[in-house]
């Protein structure tokens, strides 16, 4: 069973023409969000995409982009508290996931 | 794939002093060093030192993998590479796992830079190919660390049990890749949520004991273990998406299931259910850092909503409860 989160709101964007079909967006991702057809990547459903960035990270002619971030309660309080971007606090001695 | 059977002492260089060996044995001693990290105990413990260890006798033209320095995700390639002789490049990660590194960038293209140039790994293998988690690649810019180091980076499957029949396949399959969000997996995170919380509202339920208010005891324990643990066990079958949605009704289950127990009067018992309901789906929305498909963009817009209805929900209760106390 796919566990899927709030449809319409993630920031995955694709510009085609950009794309080479070089297949690393469907390699990287966790949650099957592109397909290749026809030498071009596709995007299957956008409500699954957890915003990790992986694809854009790894896309070398920059046709995907993601607003990347943890998608983690703690980390957007902590990060509203401090005035700064969300941030998980696994930093320096814990880990949090 | 990393045996090389002809040749194998004359292909192999010395590992140098910076080449500490390995193995890929799971012993009772790390059995317990995992089973504290999964309960936070001593986290400063579950780091390895970063560098380059050789696992088995690996050759020059043995594969390389890399892994962050927490403990679990070492552990879990070591004993996923049983049998072979290969490379292992522990990142600086500064003991966190590669999902969490990742997203943090500290398992990242400069550090894998850094790590590969800084250990001289070009001058002990003969390839240019470095396999890593697939679950580094939110940090990693492939093609980056090509262009400064000269290594193409393989990116292998999620989880390291899937690393056997990768190597077999010489790829990763759809199924590798994704993350398993089942109930194992939720189960073995739930540990951590019930001591995040369960510091406050331990202490909390036994205060209520012992002052004589056992409902309340019960009612405390009861929102702990609905957001901490129903949550996690039940949550593809709790109703809605959001997870604070999900919670609020483990929290008004638990308190139904109680209520037999607690020998209060129906007032009573409404006055306590939305407080049992918000605190629980307070813990609950806690869960999304530890699930494997919340979006930063989805958890922004559930909190915008969750987190003055849980609040509201909470003052209802705590007025419903001063208006009988006080009338
Ligand atoms: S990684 Fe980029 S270029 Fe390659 S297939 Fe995906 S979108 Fe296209
Ligand atoms: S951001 Fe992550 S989950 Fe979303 S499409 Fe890219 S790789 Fe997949």
């Amino acid at each position: 069973m796919t566990l899927k989160y709030l449809p319409g709101v993630a920031t995955l964007k694709l510009a085609t023409a950009r794309c080479t079909g070089c297949g690393m967006c469907v390699k990287v991702c966790p949650r099957a969000v592109f397909v290749i057809k026809e030498g071009k990547a596709v995007v299957t459903d956008a409500d699954l995409c957890m915003e990790c960035g992986a694809c854009a990270m790894n896309c070398a002619p920059e046709a995907v982009t993601v607003t990347k971030g943890v998608g983690c309660a703690q980390a957007v309080i902590k990060g509203f508290l401090r005035g700064t971007e969300p941030d998980c606090g696994c930093g320096d001695d814990t880990s949090c996931c | 794939m990393s045996q090389n059977p002809a040749g194998e002492a004359a292909a192999r260089p010395t590992p140098g002093p910076a080449v500490e060996s390995v193995t890929p044995d799971y012993t009772a001693a790390d059995r317990f060093a995992s089973w504290k990290a999964r309960w936070g105990i001593g986290r400063l413990g579950c780091r390895i030192k970063p560098g380059l260890y050789a696992l088995g006798t690996p050759s020059a033209a043995s594969r390389v993998f890399a892994s962050a320095n927490y403990r679990l995700s070492f552990d879990a390639l070591r004993r996923n590479l049983k049998g072979l002789d290969a490379w292992l490049l522990v990142l600086d990660t500064k003991g966190i796992n590669v999902w969490c590194a990742a997203g943090k960038g500290a398992f990242g293209t400069l550090e894998l830079t850094r790590s590969i140039l800084g250990t001289g790994l070009e001058k002990l293998v003969s390839h240019r190919n470095i396999t890593l988690p697939q679950l580094g690649a939110p940090g990693v810019s492939a093609h980056r660390v090509k262009a400064y180091t000269g290594f193409s980076v393989t990116y292998g499957p999620a989880r390291a049990e899937d690393i056997p029949e990768f190597l077999r396949l010489g790829a990763t399959t759809p199924e590798m890749r994704g993350v398993r969000f089942g109930i194992m997996e939720r189960l073995v995170l739930a540990p951590v949520q019930l001591v995040i919380f369960g510091k406050y509202l331990v202490p909390a339920s036994l205060l209520l004991y012992f002052s004589g208010l056992k409902a309340d005891a019960a009612l405390t324990a009861g929102a702990l273990l609905a957001g901490g643990l129903v949550l996690p066990a039940l949550l593809p079958w709790l109703p809605g998406r959001s997870f604070s949605v999900k919670g609020a009704l483990a929290g008004l289950a638990v308190t139904a299931v109680l209520a037999p127990f607690l020998g209060l009067d129906a007032y009573q018992l409404a006055a306590r259910a939305p407080i049992c309901a918000a605190a629980a789906s307070f813990i609950a929305m806690d869960f999304t850092g530890a699930s494997t498909y919340t979006s930063l963009s989805g958890v922004k817009k559930e909190m915008r909503a969750a987190l003055p209805a849980q609040a509201l929900s909470l003052l209802a209760g705590l007025a419903m409860l001063a208006l009988k106390r006080f009338l």
